[in-house]
């Protein structure tokens, strides 16, 4: 069976400015920083997974690749097989920052992506009610984002993400401006959404923990230039319990590995 | 199947603040101490008028002014007329010219090179240095005043809304492409309301200049308008009425004023919840 999203060779390099050639690493050739390196990975239909790494990664170039909006300098990104090429809007995109229109109340915040699409108003809105209703923001509907806190605005972020229709969802470090707390819930929501909505879920971060508790598979990245240096497959039930022993141990062996790889990359 | 979120205990619904409806008492905290200060100014030109026994013609106490805005408030009023109807002719005028300017140079990078440091330049002319040659190209009457404001009012809102297209956040015209916008749903959705707060704040300077323009344009030559009533009492010494025309022009400039702020007011909402 095909991976609904394969990411095959992926390479990417950016012109180096003099400020920031100096940690370009073994890889970067004269004037240039290599960003990704023969990058591959698939996500099967409805998996959810993870790519893993340290700030700098290039996580986030590989996403905007992903979403169409920076060519890769070499392989191909492929969605149920056929190359994506540069066209936008094929996949459903979050990132740190919100995004929220502060002039647009929260609900039509919501149906952005439905609205570009075309769909009538009234139409979207009832159908972004009903998501919003799931995330507890059914009180907040005819809000301005700006009376909203970091994590209310993030949910309507997502509700909006998931809203545009699109199998593949690619979050990067969705929760990363947020407080641990509030964290912790989000993933608690995200995983119960994934739960119902089986969606395909390309999911970034460089929180260990997290990226066991919430993936079928994880792939760890080395830095500059970004690469895959491990796959991980966590066949734990959710939810899943951070005291949980293969919790502890696979978030050990993957500590470790990063460290050798970042003492690698200092040395 | 169960639903995602909990109504009832949820830790993150609390939202930072309930209310947004402003009340008005704030608005009398505010307006206190400028009025005070304002009537303690009025008490002390009275006094001083009386009592250095200066004549009219020369400062006129506070309480004769008064009495002048109230007998010849039937002049007072039809000249303010004439004046204000050449304010909002060229306000109207070069806010569209404004707008329709400021998207073309957005639009076109030829058209930025081409005009954008001219529209500049034009501002190290004097407008007041125009206004003859104004009077001389179209007269004495209306149009040539009608120049005057349009001209003065111009430059705020064009440069106000080139920067106001340009404030778009970079990461949401992204959003908007992943989405699958087009450049007009961009423009649309996303470039023109982030632009009305900067729309707003161009209108704001441009009604108070436009009132400037339409007077230094009465003053140059005209045969009607609060401009031309300043210019006759003040050759007649007739300085009582100066003042009054005076006063009208303030509280003509304050009321276009508050009456901007009030449609800023009702147009963008959201800025009353994210502000202050």
């Amino acid at each position: 069976m095909t991976p609904k999203l394969q990411i095959v060779d992926l390479t990417k390099r950016f012109p180096a400015t003099r400020s920031s050639s100096a940690g370009g690493g073994a890889d970067s050739k004269a004037g240039w920083l290599g960003v990704l390196s023969r990058v591959s990975l698939d996500v099967g239909q409805r998996e959810f997974v993870t790519l893993l790494g340290p700030s700098g990664c290039g996580k986030s170039t590989l996403c905007n690749i992903v979403a169409g909006l920076i060519p890769p300098d070499g392989g191909e990104v492929l969605l149920d097989g056929a190359p994506i090429g540069p066209r936008r809007g094929q996949v459903a995109y979050m990132q740190q920052k919100d995004l929220l229109l502060p002039w647009r109340r929260v609900i039509d915040n919501a149906i952005l992506g439905l609205e570009i699409q075309g769909v009538a108003r009234l139409e979207a809105r009832d159908e972004a009610r009903d998501l919003l209703r799931r995330f507890g923001l059914e009180r907040f509907e005819w809000y301005y984002p700006a009376l909203l806190s970091g994590g209310m605005r993030q949910r309507v972020a997502l509700v909006r993400t998931l809203l545009c229709r699109k199998d593949v969802v690619v979050l990067d470090e969705p929760f990363g401006a947020l407080d641990a707390m509030t964290r912790a819930a989000m993933r608690g929501y995200l995983l119960r959404l994934v739960e119902e909505f089986g969606r395909t879920i390309l999911f970034i971060t460089h929180d260990i923990e997290e990226a066991i508790l919430l993936s079928d598979r994880i792939y760890v990245m080395s830095a500059r230039p970004g690469r895959i240096r491990a796959e991980i497959a966590v066949p734990l039930v959710r939810p899943r319990d951070p005291a949980h022993a293969t919790v502890v141990r696979t978030k050990a062996e993957i500590t470790a590995a990063l460290h050798a790889e970042m003492a690698e990359a200092f040395s | 199947m169960r639903a995602v979120a909990s109504e009832t205990r949820d830790p993150l619904a609390s939202p930072r603040e309930i209310t947004a409806r402003p009340s008005i008492g704030p608005v009398l905290a505010h307006a206190g101490p400028p009025a005070l200060l304002l009537a303690a100014i009025l008490g002390l030109w009275e006094w001083g008028v009386r009592a250095f026994g200066i004549p009219f013609y020369i400062l006129p106490a506070p309480s004769r002014i008064a009495t002048v805005l109230v007998t010849d408030r039937a002049l007072l009023a039809s000249e303010a007329a004439v004046t204000l109807l050449e304010i909002f002719l060229g306000f109207g005028i070069a806010f569209v010219m404004g707008i329709g300017l400021a998207l073309l140079i957005f639009a076109s990078r030829t058209v930025e090179r081409a005009v954008y440091p001219l529209v500049i330049a034009s501002q190290t002319v004097p407008v007041f240095a125009i206004a003859p040659l104004l009077i001389v190209w179209l007269g004495y009457g209306m149009l040539s005043k009608v120049a005057m404001a349009a001209l003065i009012v111009f430059f705020p809102i064009v440069v106000n809304t080139v920067d106001g297209l340009r404030a778009a956040d970079p990461d949401i015209i992204n959003l908007l492409l992943i989405l699958g916008a087009t450049p007009a749903q961009v423009l649309v959705k996303l470039r023109a309301p982030a632009a009305l707060p900067f729309v707003f704040s161009g209108i704001r300077i441009a009604v108070a200049t436009s009132v400037i323009g339409a007077v230094i344009g009465e003053w140059v030559g005209a045969t009607q308008g609060l401009g031309f009533l300043m210019i006759h009492a003040n050759a007649q010494l007739h300085i009582d009425l100066v003042f009054a025309a005076i006063t009208v022009l303030s509280l003509m400039a304050v009321g276009l004023f508050l009456a901007v702020s009030g449609i800023e007011w009702l147009v963008l909402p959201w800025r009353r919840v994210a502000g202050s």
